[in-house]
């Protein structure tokens, strides 16, 4: 086989990346110093809407502070078994657990006590996302939460009255948020985060769109250092702004051939949430010239997508884009509303086989080779129907790998068994390990 | 005076194919008790809940993760299987994650003449959710239209509900043996009765039911510790016998295929029909994976405890139920601060009889310590 040689740089932007993130978290954690308010809730959670209260307003948000948990291995042990004390189950939803054993032993992720927040403010579309902050609030003596329902059935059959169901919970939601806080609502801090979140959105689904270029610019393990702010403040301007940066770095990249990875043979995808404690199995990948190029959740946890008029799947067109101008309370959370609810990984909840649809689109347009598929035991949501994903695109003629795992709970990843599937699913796929 | 119930369970599918040959009717066949079965008798098909068959299996292997419950495995397994061969369609109301893979899976593998999926809000508590699901279900309502080829009139849809609300009715006399001192009728009766309301028409059900009720003695022989059954889903007959043959009666029930099913009723008097349904759904006692932000599951089955007299309570789970998994905390620990002491059981498609034998003889033991000493 002859073997290409890529030219490789490191991302310009990945310190401005490191330092964003690192922000978040400090902002988050030092906002009462400043008169400031701090609210938790899921990463799927509608954050526009209490950037009404200010700007002064700084989210948690669970998944991405349990996963920076589950990295650290020793501290993300300590809070599973202190869950488990509590009598919770261990087959719970690992990030829940870590975040859970975060509070109960009252030890922030980056050092210090746990940082408490003001209100919680979550979203419920997987059984677990309200009962999580149920369960919070719980152990942190009553902390106010408030939860908006979205399971209206899957986009395709959105009418307005679903629409309405979500706006109506939205404005009790502001409401409440004025209530809680003290504070006025401002419906312009409102339209503002709203647009923020409908441009960052759709621009890292552009972002992911130019992965379809061989060779890959991004891989999917750098591409999870840059996901992550449309899971921590999708609604903020500067990682909005940050998106548009990140956009023209990679594109920069495509126009110059500089590729993820130095000797691309094979293209994968991957699914679910990785073991986040063992995300060098992708560099793992690499020994065979393998690079996992995304997938539906890197791609669509976040990233808003739409079916285009010549069938392809592709970034969905702002409101913005549109010529909408967004002008009051009601029309922002309407299009707010619409436009969560066309998520792609919020279709899945409600059919596997309209996940399939779209894994079957990503593996033709995104030209790959193979799939794996993390059966992750930490996440009942998205590992929801992933058998049934495997049997479609098999049906479709891609080959398959799966490997059992947990996002957050390294007790039920091993990582040798996870390998030796990987060298045979190479063999399978007629790749060896390069000698270079 | 049960034998016909226990008929009816051991040969349900038998009797759902007799129905549909002797009516020319359809028979739906439903995985969840959100569904809004008054629609269905409305158009006069024959509602089943599509329950597992309490056998190890291994042909749900390629279509649902093994960390999924036994229980949405085993329903979709009987399919697999072709026990539920005779269904014209399939439905499911939205509730769990896990039960909603068996429906998918059925809806993709064994193709059906009508599938519905009825997004019921998980918001219940939020005033939105009357009116939201009234909307969905008159949806519904034209979907089973169009399939049936008719219109539903109101008339229709109000004898869905007095159908319905009877067999609740009857269901809620039935316990109010169940309170006294000496219940004449035990746990595994009354869940043979429970399981046979929903997969029987109602008319006969309720016929039946009545028969019951006319001949059952206000009071029985003297009853075993009182105890409480609460949790996932749960049709173990097995399981019930084994318990009760240690020396307990289960006077009282929090399951989906028991009280959740019947506790309140719709009590239709007047006005829009669809809309009386909607608030029946949403006001019943809940499934754990809509109680949410305030935990009333919690007060009620406290409630439920105190007015039946329960001196213990086993909590059951299905292996891998999330939501349950979820409450049982909370719950246990009011119940402990209530000073009714609980028994933790984790269920799978088959119980191990022996060893929870084991663990419910010590649990009635302690529960009588004052008796012994």
């Amino acid at each position: 086989m002859n073997i290409p040689t890529y030219k490789t740089e490191q991302l310009k932007c990945w310190n401005k990346a490191k330092e964003l993130r690192n922000n978040f978290y400090k902002n988050y954690a030092s906002a009462h110093e400043k008169g400031g308010i701090r609210w938790a809730g899921g990463a799927w959670s509608f954050g526009a809407i209490p950037a009404g209260l200010g700007r002064d307003v700084f989210p948690l948000t669970g998944e991405p502070y349990a996963a920076s948990i589950a990295f650290n291995k020793e501290f993300s042990i300590r809070c599973m078994e202190a869950v488990e004390k509590k009598g919770y189950a261990r087959d719970l939803c690992s990030y829940m657990r870590n975040y859970w054993g975060s509070i109960i032993l009252d030890e922030w992720a980056f050092g210090g006590k746990f940082q408490k927040p003001d209100f919680m403010w979550q979203d419920h579309i997987c059984c677990s996302h309200s009962k999580w902050y149920q369960v919070a609030s719980e152990l942190e003596g009553g902390v106010p939460t408030f939860s908006i329902d979205v399971t209206v059935g899957p986009y395709n059959t959105v009418k307005e009255h679903k629409i309405d169901y979500l706006v109506n919970q939205m404005l009790d939601g502001i409401e409440w948020l004025e209530k809680t806080t003290g504070r006025k609502y401002n419906d312009e801090l409102l339209i503002e985060a709203c647009k923020n979140e409908f441009r960052s959105t759709s621009k890292w689904a552009k972002i992911c769109e130019l992965n379809m270029t061989q060779p890959a610019p991004l891989d999917e393990k750098s591409m999870y250092s840059f996901y992550v702010f449309g899971t921590l403040a999708k609604h903020s301007g500067e990682f909005a702004d940050f998106y548009d940066e990140l956009y023209d770095e990679v594109k920069y990249r495509v126009e110059n051939q500089i590729a993820a990875t130095p000797h691309e043979v094979c293209r994968l995808m991957s699914d679910t949430q990785p073991p986040w404690g063992f995300l060098k199995i992708f560099r793992y990948l690499e020994s065979f010239g393998a690079v996992s190029v995304g997938s539906l959740y890197t791609f669509g946890l976040i990233g808003v997508w739409e079916d285009k008029p010549d069938g392809s799947w592709g970034a969905r067109t702002t409101p913005m884009e549109k010529g909408i101008e967004i002008k009051t309370r009601e029309q922002a959370l309407r299009l707010l509303a619409d436009w969560n609810l066309s998520k792609p990984e919020w279709q899945h909840f409600y059919s596997p086989h309209l996940k399939s649809e779209m894994m079957i689109k990503i593996a033709k347009q995104w030209k790959l080779d193979g799939i794996m598929l993390h059966y992750n035991r930490g996440c009942e949501g998205l590992s929801l129907g992933i058998a049934e994903n495997r049997l479609a695109l098999i049906e479709a003629g891609f080959p398959v790998m799966t490997f059992e795992g947990n996002m957050g709970d390294e007790r039920e990843f091993d990582e040798a068994q996870a390998k030796s599937r990987m060298d045979s699913f190479m063999e399978t796929l007629g790749f060896k390990q390069l000698k270079i | 005076m049960i034998s016909k119930f226990r008929e009816w369970n051991a040969n349900r599918h038998a009797y759902a194919q007799e129905w549909k040959k002797k009516t020319g009717g359809k028979v739906v066949g439903y995985f969840c008790t959100y569904v809004p079965e008054e629609i269905l008798y409305a158009a006069d098909i024959l509602p089943v809940r599509i329950l597992g068959g309490h056998e190890p299996q291994d042909l749900t292997e390629p279509h649902i993760f093994g960390m999924f419950c036994p229980f949405c495995r085993d329903c979709l397994a009987q399919g697999l299987k072709g026990k539920y061969n005779y269904l014209d369609g399939i439905m499911i109301a939205h509730s769990c994650l896990h039960i909603r893979q068996a429906y998918t899976s059925w809806e993709k593998h064994l193709p059906t003449q009508f599938t519905y999926y009825l997004p019921m809000p998980n918001n219940v508590q939020s005033p939105h959710a009357i009116p939201y699901l009234a909307e969905e279900i008159r949806d519904f309502k034209k979907a089973v239209e169009k399939w049936i080829g008719r219109e539903l009139s109101d008339d229709d849809i109000i004898r869905g509900i007095q159908l319905m609300d009877e067999s609740r009715n009857l269901m809620r006399k039935l316990y109010e043996f169940k309170a006294m001192e000496n219940p004449p009728i035990s746990g595994e009766e009354t869940m043979q009765i429970a399981i046979t309301q929903q997969m029987v028409r109602k008319e006969e059900h309720s016929e039946a039911l009545k028969d019951l009720l006319s001949k059952i003695q206000s009071n029985g022989k003297k009853s075993g510790t009182r105890l409480m059954i609460l949790g996932s889903e749960n049709d173990d007959i097995p399981f019930v016998n084994m318990v009760e043959g240690c020396g307990a009666t289960i006077v009282i029930d929090d399951h989906c295929v028991g009280t959740r099913y019947f506790w309140n009723s719709v009590n239709y008097n007047g006005g829009d029909p669809i809309q009386a349904i909607a608030k029946r759904y949403v006001e019943r006692p809940a499934c754990p994976s809509k109680d949410w932000m305030d935990r009333t599951r919690v007060t009620h089955l406290l409630k439920l405890a105190k007015d039946f007299n329960a001196k213990g309570a086993i909590l059951i789970q299905q292996k891998f139920c999330d939501p349950h998994e979820l409450d049982i905390p909370a719950i246990k620990k009011a119940f402990n601060e209530a000073g009714i002491p609980t028994l933790f059981l984790e269920f799978d498609v088959t119980v191990p009889i022996g060893q929870f034998k084991i663990r419910v003889e010590a649990f009635l033991e302690m529960l009588n310590e004052d008796d012994l000493f």
